[in-house]
């Protein structure tokens, strides 16, 4: 089993979530997270002052698949959340020790 | 044939209509016969009961219109509320909300015992008023029109002490607050009032009598307002973080725009009240004195605008919302006194003040999160003197230098009394929360409560709403911790 976890631009979940659907994944976990790359933050101004934003939202997705889907996954969301520009984020890949379905008890890739 | 069809149609509606029509006008003429036989019995009117009936007709207008304005001025309350809430942080919200409803509070109760008697009564030397104390001019069945008169003057009352609440936002003691509405409504802004405006009632103050011009109070109420604000915020000091030791301003963000939005958009509905209503009569002069002030918040808002644009770079929110009140506080001095097209210079150099005056403030680092000060203090002082420089009657130097003399002795009367105030209640019962409570948010410390239970407090920016209970580490940045009750 491998996890999946791809951090992207807050506007391309959606996309993202559909591209994973279509190819057969069926569960997935977000955060809404906030973090700076290479493309670090901004500035703003308040009543004068300006001040560094350094820490961009972003939204994490978790997925946990079948180890023979994960290039699957990965390609998919590589795909959907590209936008060419600075700041579309990353993905990792880890392997997972074992799933346990917390109803039924369930364990390895039945789990999932 | 289709519109044969419909042409008798309509005739038949018409015939029905005039027969509703006939039985209508034989009824209403039934109705108007019993009512002259009814009359027939009273006197028939004569020019002298003509003459009473009709000023009797502009006295209960007077009334109404006094009142009316009373109420928008009332809801002033609300705007500062929300300017004050919006430009300060989430963690304050409660005691924003508390302070700004007590100070009305406190400050109506003490501004029937003492505060009116003093700016109203009747005044032998032209500094204070010695009569009328806790309504005592006011009889059941007696004239009501110091009612009227009261209520709208005890409004203008809590407009003066409100202002401070702003500058002095998101550090103070609530107790030491409290003390401080009732003293300002109690005697330091009664005793300048007596000085301008004594004469509308009971009193008579001297710099009336020199032909000092503030119509609706940009001294009397936003001057006054202001420079005890200054005061205020010298005595406390700045807020935790918001100068950095190598001397940059480190902004602390306002936790809601659109409430500072919907905040000034309440003061500039209430401003139709605070300067129309300054006539307490229903007469023709109120249209221009409500051009007036919406011209000169136009123009304070836009040149404001503007003048953030060329110095920020872009069109800043804060800016453009304190120009608006910049211009208000501007015209309410002249605004019946100087023509529509003053008004809009007034107005438009108040929005260009306002910028400069808040940067400032922030340079010689007084820090006052929403900008009373430079809105109330400077832009009250700059609407005073431009009721003289623009007096529709012509101006001349012994106008101006009267202008310049009532700015000068608002501020020689209104900052040492405040800053003396303060500063008893700072060694007394104390002025500043500690620094660990300013940390952790006066909501909590002082109310016991929170405003947002629902969200997440963050110092940069939400999250999203996840529950207090759930939210770990990973959740946010700079995340509030909050402790239960009992370990504070």
């Amino acid at each position: 089993m491998k996890k999946i976890e791809a951090i992207i631009k807050p506007f391309k979940l959606d996309d993202v979530k559909d591209a994973l659907n279509k190819i057969g994944v069926n569960g997935m976990t977000i955060n809404e997270v906030k973090g700076f790359g290479r493309q670090r933050g901004h500035k703003e101004i308040y009543r004068g002052a300006e001040y560094q934003v350094d820490f961009v939202p972003k939204v994490r997705i978790d997925v946990v698949v079948d180890s023979s889907l994960a290039d699957q996954v990965v390609e998919a969301i590589s795909k959907s959340a590209n936008t060419g520009k600075i700041g579309d984020g990353k993905i990792f890949v880890f392997t997972v020790d074992e799933a346990i379905r917390i109803r039924t008890g369930e364990t390895g890739e039945g789990a999932i | 044939m289709f519109s044969t069809i419909m042409i008798k149609k309509i005739f038949i509606q018409n015939k029905r209509s005039i027969s509703v029509m006939k039985k209508i006008i034989i009824s209403g003429l039934f109705i108007l016969f019993c009512v002259t036989c009814v009359w027939a019995g009273d006197e028939t009117p004569t020019v002298l009961s003509n003459k009473e009936a009709i000023s009797l007709v502009q006295t209960h207008a007077d009334y109404v219109w006094t009142l009316v304005a009373a109420a928008l001025v009332f809801f002033m309350q609300a705007g500062f509320a929300m300017v004050e809430t919006g430009f300060t942080r989430a963690k304050n919200a409660i005691n924003i909300m508390m302070k700004n409803l007590m100070d009305f509070a406190m400050g109506s109760l003490a501004f029937w015992a003492i505060g009116f008697g003093i700016m109203f009564g009747v005044s032998k030397t032209g500094w204070f008023g010695t009569s009328g104390f806790f309504l005592s001019d006011f009889s059941p069945g007696g004239d009501p029109w110091v009612l009227a008169f009261w209520m709208f003057q005890v409004v203008f009352a809590a407009t003066a002490a409100t202002i401070v609440s702003g500058a002095m936002a998101e550090r103070t003691k609530f107790s030491g607050y409290l003390i401080y509405s009732v003293l300002i409504s109690a005697l330091i802004y009664p005793v300048f009032g007596s000085w301008a405006w004594g004469s509308l009632y009971k009193g008579g103050g001297w710099l009336e009598n020199l032909g000092f011009i503030d119509f609706a109070g940009s001294t009397v109420v936003h001057s006054v307002g202001g420079w005890a604000a200054l005061a205020g915020a010298i005595v406390l000091g700045p807020r935790l973080g918001k100068y950095t030791k190598d001397g940059k301003v480190k902004p602390i963000l306002g936790h809601n725009m659109p409430l500072a939005a919907l905040g000034v958009f309440i003061l500039w509905l209430g401003w139709f009240g605070f300067n129309p209503g300054s006539t307490t009569a229903a007469n023709k002069d109120i249209a221009m004195i409500f051009v007036n002030t919406n011209l000169a918040a136009a123009a304070g808002c836009v040149l404001a605008m503007f003048t953030s644009w060329i110095k920020f770079g872009k069109p800043e929110v804060g800016m453009s919302l304190n120009g608006a009140l910049a211009g208000l506080v501007a015209i309410t001095s002249p605004c019946a006194t100087v023509t529509p097209l003053s008004a809009i210079m007034i107005g438009a150099i108040a929005g260009v003040i306002v910028v400069l005056s808040v940067l400032f403030f922030d340079k010689i680092r007084i820090d006052d999160p929403v900008g009373a000060i430079s809105v109330h203090g400077v832009c009250g002082a700059w609407g005073t003197l431009s009721a003289g420089i623009f007096n529709i009657g012509g101006t001349t130097l012994k106008i101006i230098g009267v202008q310049l003399l009532g700015i000068s002795a608002c501020f020689l009367w209104v900052f040492p009394t405040a800053f003396l105030l303060f500063k008893l209640i700072d060694v007394t019962i104390g002025l500043r929360v500690s620094a660990e409570e300013e940390i952790e948010g006066l909501d909590f410390v002082e109310h016991g409560g929170n405003a947002y239970p629902d969200f997440e407090i963050s110092h940069s920016g939400s999250m999203g709403s996840v529950a207090p209970g759930l939210a770990k580490s990973e959740a946010g940045v700079g995340k509030m911790v909050r402790k239960p009750l009992e370990q504070a």
